[in-house]
């Protein structure tokens, strides 16, 4: 049996069934590592004592019977900004590089306590500010499917990480499509639940008001039983939402019979970018960039598949999508200039030698950050500065409820909304920091569903013609992730078969 | 010549409430501990550690908001509020602005005795809740400063007044007033000299008549009601000073300095004085429901006007008793459970009125820190009404009771203080002392009268105290 | 076009920040945020008349917990990081003047 290629829930049923081990998992997993994590570099911590012997006592309570989740003896990577007891916790920056979290984030404590086995902390851009993963501290992660490109972001690494079969499958976080736009370059399995349904204690917060942990897997079934497990109520965040629709699995269906698919025409038009903005420089920057063709096809093609099976597709002219970046923009980098604060020099990471009390801070902030993290913390306490939060600031949060408004008006006549993920393919290394707007304008599909708080699922959908993969993106409405669940696994499993009628 | 101003004061009061757990985590609010063991991720600004509100706070808040009139904000919430400082471990200290619990309230003050006395409301412009900082300690060997975070995320109110304040002296009553008001519903024990109750002044001049506020200072660090006074004195005098001299007032803040009675600017170029205020996403809204809010009202205490009201109808103990004792709420509460416990009102009020207000002067402590219980006090005014006891050992009794909480009966036994009511044994000793002082018997057959009371002495001295002195007085006129 | 944020306004926002900017971040900087700003001036094309700032996406309100006690001794775990200790507490420079 080739471990590697089984999916984290096929892994799990194997283990449980004696066909293999936690312990032999955890080798494959390793054995792998050993292979590629040299020229991918996806993790920047890696811990196989610890594996191994928390592989050993789970697979002792699995045989014991204490143990029969999905997912025990299942090995798991976490991206480096989800705090893990004992174990570096760095958010790729500097200034934590030697900081040891005394407590586990809600989502890790989960998946622990149903025997997943946790082997490393993956890359990721720092302090999830990026999309491409090369704002790390501690260097770029390489896509799997084409080294010279990247593997996206923030979530990079996580995404990476799966798609090379260095883990079964990662938890990571999306504040503007950090899950999502990564799950698509390397061509996994990634989603973003409704904000409030995984608890955010013990992930380093970069918008509060727009992160949340999200699984990225191998299959969308891996995702909905990772799904089921991180979404456990926890009295530790006051915005979670307490829900009882939790069971994911149950919506593994394949039937889209009647579901309602609206296309927003300004994502997916001829000439997508006439919508994007007035202003001259933006909008020659966009043209520039556009939405590359053969995404445009292959997500085309996948509203098609989904149409064959006898969902009710149409076009449809969603609102204001166009203020998302900026709205974004100046609520994530405010929220961060203030998460970000605590990192002083004074309670743990780095503290840089200095003369008094604000040098200290100052030096330790500036050698501790990176470029864009520096970029981000000055323009959000610019735009809370006062003189400017209502002129910035509320003038966002007032976009953002026209936003909200706009999708509730969608999601009355759809049940979900399909596009892209992201515009184009994975870019090459290094050939995105160079401007931070067009890194930025890269988001325009998935920052909107942040801010409105909503699901959102990418699925693979294709490759390009340089074999990168291209990533469906599915949007639903608050709470409908079952929508989602059922659309991407439906899609999925008729893809499955026509690849392999093809191949 | 001389122009003449008036003095324009405001006040920013924090209350440390009384919960067992900090604001947004469950750790305790105890006072001592080695330093940083009252912490956890939340009150040290660990990353990813999330907020959540501790209800027990929102109630004083608003309990307080109700005992000093004010609006009760149906929807609030908190906001950070940004600046740099490591006795913050967040560097944000989460706060109301734009938002805060109470709105628009007032207390009336009494100022002044007899003649002078007056009547006046003071406005109070917003209460909000929010998190306290750690403690700082400067090291001295080392030069550098140490942190400590048990104090971090405690929770307070804040009171702000409107600048309705004229004089000290108003200041004092406004403040006496807050904190009986806010001692009755047990929010806080409110002592200026443990922080639990901290007061900035805000204070402007300007001339009589003007109808434009002058350019205010905040005043910081002010621990004692002396401190308070004599800084608004010496800050009054300042700003006139400057004003005389043509020069203009910054506003700033300062810091009251108690050792050398002067204040000094707390400025600092790093000091943007911009705290970034925006609505911290890690929290949800409040929203005040009609039934929360007649829950809170339901549970109100007797305040002390009503309190008052009840004492003249209920305990024959005089007008002057009742003020001082119900000027304490803790003492209020003693003296009504002593009661309880079957002694009479009269007898308890002495106690308090006597021993206890010259003990709490003599250590300068207030009357919230007395620690004796109510069944000590009533044994011991059991003690005496069987006459187990004399006055005088009761007294001796009642210091240590006052310092330690002892039980009386037990100390009384244990100590060997219990009154001989035995006449044999009385006599025996009455003999002893008229024999060794036949010239005080002489006298006292001389008709010189005070020489009884100083046999009485020698007997009482014989006897250690232990003895009642009426009884020695009548064995002695009778041996004699 | 004349500069959006001038040499004042970055020396503002570096004390707000606590960053120490070189002299090339600093150019960097003013480029990249008055770029930032003029992108988010965008926003000022809809009228936002009338709409409630959205801080929570969900009408979610009242989130408490009881006062009780939960947390026992926390300070090895506190100052498991701490760059300096001393007394159990952290050294930081000297605030006091």
């Amino acid at each position: 049996m080739e471990l590697l290629s089984l999916s984290a829930v096929e892994l799990g049923a194997a283990i449980r069934e004696g066909r293999t081990t936690a312990v032999e998992a955890v080798e494959a997993v390793f054995a792998r590592i050993e292979k590629l994590e040299g020229t991918l570099h996806c993790y920047i911590t890696l811990d196989k004592k610890r594996a191994l012997d928390n592989a050993v006592r789970v697979q002792k309570k699995i045989e014991a019977k204490e143990l029969q989740g999905p997912l025990a003896g299942v090995p798991v990577a976490m991206k480096d900004n989800l705090s893990t007891e004992g174990m570096l916790t760095t958010c790729a920056s500097k200034i934590l590089k030697n900081y040891i979290p005394s407590y586990s984030a809600q989502a890790v404590l989960q998946l622990e306590k149903a025997g997943a086995i946790l082997i490393g902390k993956t890359n990721m851009d720092e302090f999830a500010m990026g999309s491409t993963t090369e704002t790390s501290a501690y260097g770029v992660t390489r896509n799997p499917h084409n080294p010279e490109h990247v593997p996206g972001g923030s979530s990079g690494g996580s995404a990476a990480a799966v798609a090379a079969g260095e883990c079964f499958f990662a938890l990571g976080s999306d504040t503007g499509g950090s899950v999502r736009q990564p799950a698509s370059y390397c061509g996994v399995v990634g989603m973003k639940p409704t904000y409030g349904t995984v608890s955010r204690y013990g992930l380093v917060a970069y918008g509060s008001s727009l992160d949340q942990i999200g699984p990225l897997c191998k299959n969308v079934e891996d995702c909905a039983a990772v799904m089921e497990i991180i979404a456990a109520f926890d009295e530790k965040d006051s915005t979670q939402i307490a829900r009882k629709d939790t069971d994911f699995t149950s919506a593994l269906i394949r039937d889209v019979k009647g579901m309602r698919i609206g296309i927003p025409r300004a994502y997916m038009g001829e000439n997508p970018q006439a919508r994007m903005g007035k202003n001259p420089e933006i909008y020659r920057e966009k043209s520039a960039q556009g939405l590359d063709t053969e995404v445009r096809d292959a997500v085309w093609k996948a509203a098609e598949l989904l149409r064959s099976q006898g969902a009710v597709v149409e076009e449809f002219d969603l609102d204001l999508v166009e203020y998302a970046i900026p709205a974004y923009y100046t609520i994530a980098s405010a929220e961060a200039s203030s998460n970000l604060e605590r990192f002083d020099g004074v309670k743990y990471g780095l503290r840089a030698q200095a003369q008094g009390l604000h040098q200290m801070y100052k030096k330790t902030r500036s050698q501790g950050f990176g470029p864009e993290v520096k970029r981000r913390i000055m323009l959000g306490s610019y735009v809370l500065s006062s003189g400017y939060y209502d002129a910035y600031y509320l003038k966002a949060l007032r976009v953002k409820a026209m936003l909200k408004q706009a999708f509730d008006r969608a999601f009355a006549a759809y049940d979900c909304i399909l596009g892209p993920v992201a515009p184009s393919t994975a870019p090459k290394l290094g050939e995105s920091l160079s401007d931070p707007i067009k890194m930025y304008l890269g988001d325009i599909y998935t920052i909107a569903v942040n801010l409105a708080g909503l699901p959102g699922i990418s699925i693979p959908c294709g490759m390009d013609g340089k074999g990168l993969p291209i990533g469906l993106q599915l949007i639903g409405d608050c709470f409908q992730e079952k929508k989602l669940l059922r659309a991407a696994y439906t899609y999925e499993q008729r893809r499955n078969e026509l690849l392999v009628g093809e191949g | 010549m001389a122009r003449e101003y008036e003095t324009v004061i405001g006040l920013e009061v924090h209350v440390e409430l009384a919960t067992k757990t900090k604001i947004f985590c469950g750790c305790s609010t105890a006072f001592g501990g080695r330093p940083n063991s009252h912490t956890c991720p939340v009150c040290t600004g660990m990353p990813g550690a999330l907020p959540v509100l501790n209800k027990k706070v929102l109630e004083y808040a608003v309990a307080v908001g109700l005992a000093t009139n004010c609006n009760i904000t149906r929807y609030c919430k908190f906001d950070r509020k940004n600046y740099f400082y490591p006795d913050n471990p967040q560097n944000y200290q989460i706060s109301q602005l734009y938002l805060p619990i109470c709105r628009e309230g007032f207390v009336e003050i009494e100022v002044g005795n007899g003649e002078t006395k007056y009547v006046k409301k003071i406005g109070v412009h917003e209460i909000h809740m929010e998190e306290d900082a750690g403690k700082l300690f400067h090291d001295q060997w080392e030069d550098c400063t140490l942190v400590d975070y048990n104090r971090s995320g405690v929770p307070l109110i804040e009171i702000v007044s409107e600048p309705d304040m004229r004089s000290a002296e108003e200041v004092i009553a406004y403040l006496e007033k807050l904190r009986l008001i806010i001692q009755y519903l047990g929010a806080s024990d409110c002592k200026l000299q443990e922080g639990s109750m901290r007061a900035d002044v805000n204070l402007s001049v300007r001339e009589v008549g003007a109808k434009e506020f002058g350019t205010r200072t905040e005043m910081k660090n002010l621990s004692s009601f002396r401190a308070i006074t004599k800084a608004i004195e010496g800050e009054r005098n300042r700003q006139i000073e400057l004003l005389e001299e043509g020069k203009t007032i910054v506003q700033e803040t300062r810091r009251w300095d108690e050792a050398k009675e002067t204040s000094y600017a707390m400025r600092s170029k790093e000091d943007a004085q911009d705290y970034c205020y925006f609505p911290d996403p890690d929290l949800v809204p409040i929203a005040v429901s009609d039934e929360f809010l007649d829950e809170i009202r339901s549970a109100q205490p007797e305040f002390r006007m009503e309190k008052m009201k009840r004492y003249r109808k209920e305990y024959d103990i005089p007008q002057y008793d009742i003020e001082i004792i119900t000027n304490s709420k803790h003492m209020a509460d003693i003296f009504e459970a002593t009661v309880d416990l079957g002694s009479q009102p009269k007898k308890v009020s002495n106690w308090l009125m006597v021993e206890t207000l010259r003990l709490l002067k003599e250590k300068e402590m207030d009357p919230e820190d007395i620690r004796f219980s109510p069944e000590n006090l009533a044994k011991l005014i059991e003690l005496t009404e069987k006459k187990t006891i004399n006055s005088t050992v009761a007294k001796e009794v009642f210091e240590v009771m006052f310092a330690e909480d002892v039980d009386p009966e037990r100390y009384v036994a244990e100590k060997g203080l219990v009154m001989i009511n035995d006449d044999d044994a009385l006599k025996k000793v009455i003999e002893e002392v008229i024999a060794s002082n036949p010239q005080s018997v002489q006298d006292y057959h001389n008709g010189k009268d005070r020489a009884i009371g100083f046999l009485v002495g020698q007997t009482m001295k014989a006897m250690k105290g232990k003895a009642d002195p009426a009884s020695v007085n009548r064995l002695l006129r009778e041996l004699l | 076009m004349a500069e959006r944020i001038d040499d004042e306004t970055i020396a503002y926002v570096s004390i707000l920040a606590k960053l120490e900017l070189s002299s090339e971040e600093k150019e960097q900087a003013k480029k990249d945020m008055g770029r930032m700003l003029d992108y988010i001036d965008k926003l000022n094309e809809l009228d936002t008349e009338g709409v409630e700032p959205m801080s929570h996406v969900f009408p979610a309100q009242n989130v408490f917990r009881e006062d009780v006690v939960t947390n026992g001794d926390g300070s090895e775990s506190t100052l498991m990081n701490v760059p300096a200790r001393k007394d159990n507490m952290f050294v930081v420079p000297k605030t006091f003047e």
